[in-house]
């Protein structure tokens, strides 16, 4: 019986949260890694594409539950998730034409990029607060909770709770669908075959007939996918508030150095390392190791390695470690 | 001829000393911060304090008949320099008997130590809430109508002891008033013999709390503390306890109480308390009703500014003199029982019975009771919520 109450305590405050959060950084991570491997540079617009696509996935989902229409138990956004992706693809279509190309065309250095992509993100942040304001807005709706802690406790007679959140399933499932998708796509396809190469060798690419102009393309149409949907999964599963996907934006590139830039296997696996270190490593573990060793050794204080105001610092303290030891990142992406 | 004109002026002079020294006017300095971060509340403030003195004034009992005038001067709120120099020139060159200010805790310190002290004027705060004020030296110059905020960690206090609990949790917004207010309830609560689990702070604007809230459930307690605020992380920190099962229900310091809270929550957080300074005293309605429309009455610390002057010119009544070094020892006397109570608008009243020797009970605009070194012990509307509605439990 302890045995079970301390899984459920581990499940209910580290495990579900730390693998939904795993998701939505590993769907960031991977249109990070993507542009990294294709278009050569560290966007650092990223966080602000994925607010801008949530953005658009939320007026159309405003409009819906307005029209009355709704997804059964599932959230109404799924069914706007759609136009915010074409929405997204507009945006970075657009400024890919009016400002990267320019930049791609001179051969610019990629630290160039990198700066201009940073003025790209100001603007952006800034569209998203002019367009839906800085404050929070709530658009979940459906089905809250798939079993709350309540229910479980009362069911299993344990006393632990456990809740699981529809919006925790809806984004690991919506996560896994999207990978699988992503890498038929790039194993599989005639387009998605000539991206990895034009990534591998761009010059060996454009001998043999690759059309850059359409990779490019390819890249930013899946890039705002991934974008939109790993923020309008973020805002489901927490809350949308543009301010806080530009905070969004560090663990992400933690996530993906750390798996090896250009690497999309590389980014899931960073996204899961970073997501798991930072919440085990702010846990206090007092419940958990309560139940588990007998009375005597049961600990008086919080068992909490790090306080939880550390957060952020913990992905970063495996950024270094990872960079000092492993430049290259888990999974030998491309030096940094 | 020329001797009498000489002896006419000199009895017109005399006269009009004579006049003088009957209708005598005693200067007030009003130091608030008319320029800087609240002055949009200044305004009101002021107003306030120079209504309780022309009310005084016009009903010519203070020291028979003394007339009362202010004059005011600018504390910036956060320029103690500007404030030293302010509050120096009101007592070297205007001539004050007594201050209402000033404002902002930091300049109501400087002011304190450095002019008040050194000049030996009495200092009525109407709006000081630093706990450090408590500790100020002050020999006995310096009172204030506002609660320090330590006040409200003990009646946090008693609000939970009262409902039989031991162990609470505690989570504070990362910033002056949080840890201020969290610092300041830990202290009464381990003093009653409650036991503080965890106290971790929140960093507000997060989107997501739950590690914040793991924490905060592998340490337990029969009650979550939330010193945040409602729009911010406050909210967000009772949704993920909601969320996780970690927490049922909650206490809600000033910062969390509002109608946002139970549009957020409903009657998920049944069963929560707080408190929040409210008071049910008749004082607020009377002071309402003798502003008018002159200025806002329920401005923050309009009350408080009225009562600080009332204050210092019934205690300067009861001294007989408007001498700060005579006065300062009577303010606590008219503040507190015994005696009749006395609201906004029943200066005059007051007066004639201090006069009569009888003794004043100063309730005023916002109810004061001065306790420990002369501050305002503060009321708090405690709130508990019952499906989904704040609702009163009582006045304390």
């Amino acid at each position: 019986m302890d045995f079970l109450n301390a899984l459920v305590a581990l499940s209910n405050f580290v495990l579900i949260p730390a693998i939904a959060y795993g998701s939505q950084l590993a769907l960031g991570a991977l249109g990070v890694t993507l542009i990294y491997g294709i278009l050569r540079f560290s966007n650092f617009a990223h966080g602000d594409t994925m607010a801008f696509g949530a953005m658009v996935t939320i007026l159309v989902t405003w409009a819906l539950q307005a029209a009355g229409i709704s997804f059964g138990p599932l959230p109404t956004a799924l069914l706007a998730l759609p136009f915010g992706i074409i929405g997204a693809a507009a945006l970075l279509l657009l400024t890919d034409k009016f400002v990267y190309q320019f930049y791609r065309r001179q051969k610019a250095a990629p630290v160039i990029l990198v700066i201009v992509s940073m003025g790209v993100m100001f603007i952006m942040n800034g569209l998203v607060r002019f367009i839906i304001g800085p404050d929070d807005q709530r658009f979940a709706d459906g089905a809250r909770f798939l079993i709350s802690a309540r229910d479980f406790r009362e069911m299993t007679g344990l006393a632990e709770g456990l809740a699981i959140r529809s919006s925790q399933v809806i984004t690991v499932v919506t996560a896994v669908i999207v990978v699988a998708i992503l890498f038929w796509f790039l194993n599989r396809t005639r387009t998605g075959k000539s991206m990895r190469a034009f990534s591998d060798n761009e010059d060996l690419a454009l001998l043999s007939g690759i059309n850059p102009d359409r990779v490019v393309m390819y890249t930013w149409l899946i890039v705002a996918a991934l974008a939109t949907v790993a923020g309008t999964l973020y805002g489901l599963d927490k809350s949308f508030k543009p301010f806080t996907y530009f905070q969004l934006l560090l663990p992400i590139f933690a996530s993906a150095i750390v798996g090896g830039l250009g690497s999309p296997v590389g980014a899931i696996v960073g996204g899961f390392v970073i997501a798991f270190s930072e919440v085990t490593i702010t846990y206090a573990w007092k419940k958990v190791l309560g139940y588990l060793m007998p009375e005597s050794l049961e600990p008086d204080g919080l068992v909490q390695l790090l306080s939880t105001d550390y957060k952020f610092a913990v992905s970063f303290v495996i950024l270094i470690i990872v960079l000092l030891f492993r430049p290259t990142g888990l999974f030998k992406g491309k030096a940094v | 001829m020329k001797k009498l004109l000489m002896a006419t002026t000199a009895a017109a002079l005399t006269a009009g000393m004579a006049n003088a020294a009957g209708h005598s006017e005693i200067k007030i300095g009003v130091i608030l911060g008319f320029t800087g971060p609240i002055e949009s509340l200044t305004p009101s403030m002021a107003d306030g304090a120079e209504l309780a003195m022309s009310e005084v004034t016009e009903s010519g009992m203070l020291l028979d008949g003394a007339s009362v005038t202010p004059v005011r001067a600018d504390s910036t709120c956060v320029d103690a320099g500007a404030a030293t120099a302010a509050a120096e020139r009101l007592i070297t060159s205007d001539g004050v008997k007594g201050i209402m200010g000033a404002d902002c805790s930091g300049v109501t310190g400087a002011i304190l130590s450095n002019v008040a002290l050194a000049n030996g004027v009495v200092m009525v705060s109407p709006s000081a809430t630093s706990p450090g004020l408590s500790d100020a030296e002050d020999n006995g110059l310096f009172f204030r109508t506002a609660p320090s905020d330590a006040r409200q960690g003990a009646v946090m206090t008693e609000v939970l002891m009262e409902q039989g609990l031991k162990e609470v949790a505690l989570t504070y917004t990362n910033n002056d008033y949080g840890k201020g207010l969290a610092d300041a309830f830990q202290a009464e609560w381990e003093a009653a013999g409650g036991t503080v689990t965890i106290s971790a702070a929140h960093e507000d604007g997060k989107a997501d709390y739950s590690a914040e809230v793991g924490a905060l459930a592998a340490a337990g307690g029969e009650r979550l503390v939330v010193a945040g605020y409602v729009d911010q992380g406050g909210s967000g920190i009772v949704r993920a306890a909601l969320d996780s099962g970690a927490f049922d229900t909650f206490h809600f310091p000033d910062g969390m109480i509002s109608a946002q809270l139970a549009e957020n929550f409903g009657s998920e957080i049944d069963g929560s308390t707080g408190q929040h300074p409210g008071t049910d005293s008749p004082g607020k309605e009377l002071f309402a009703e003798l502003v008018g429309d002159a200025f806002d009455p329920s401005s923050p610390f309009t009350p408080e500014s009225y009562d600080a002057a009332a204050l210092m010119m019934l205690a300067m009544q009861a001294a007989g003199s408007a001498e700060p070094g005579e006065y300062k020892d009577h303010i606590m006397d008219v503040a507190n029982a015994p005696g009749e109570q006395i609201f906004p608008g029943e200066l005059a009243k007051a007066l004639e019975i201090i006069k009569g020797g009888g003794e004043v009970d100063y309730v005023g605009a916002s109810a004061v009771e001065l306790i420990g070194p002369g501050e305002s012990a503060g009321n708090y509307r405690e709130i508990v919520v019952e499906g989904g509605e704040i609702t009163t439990a009582k006045y304390r």
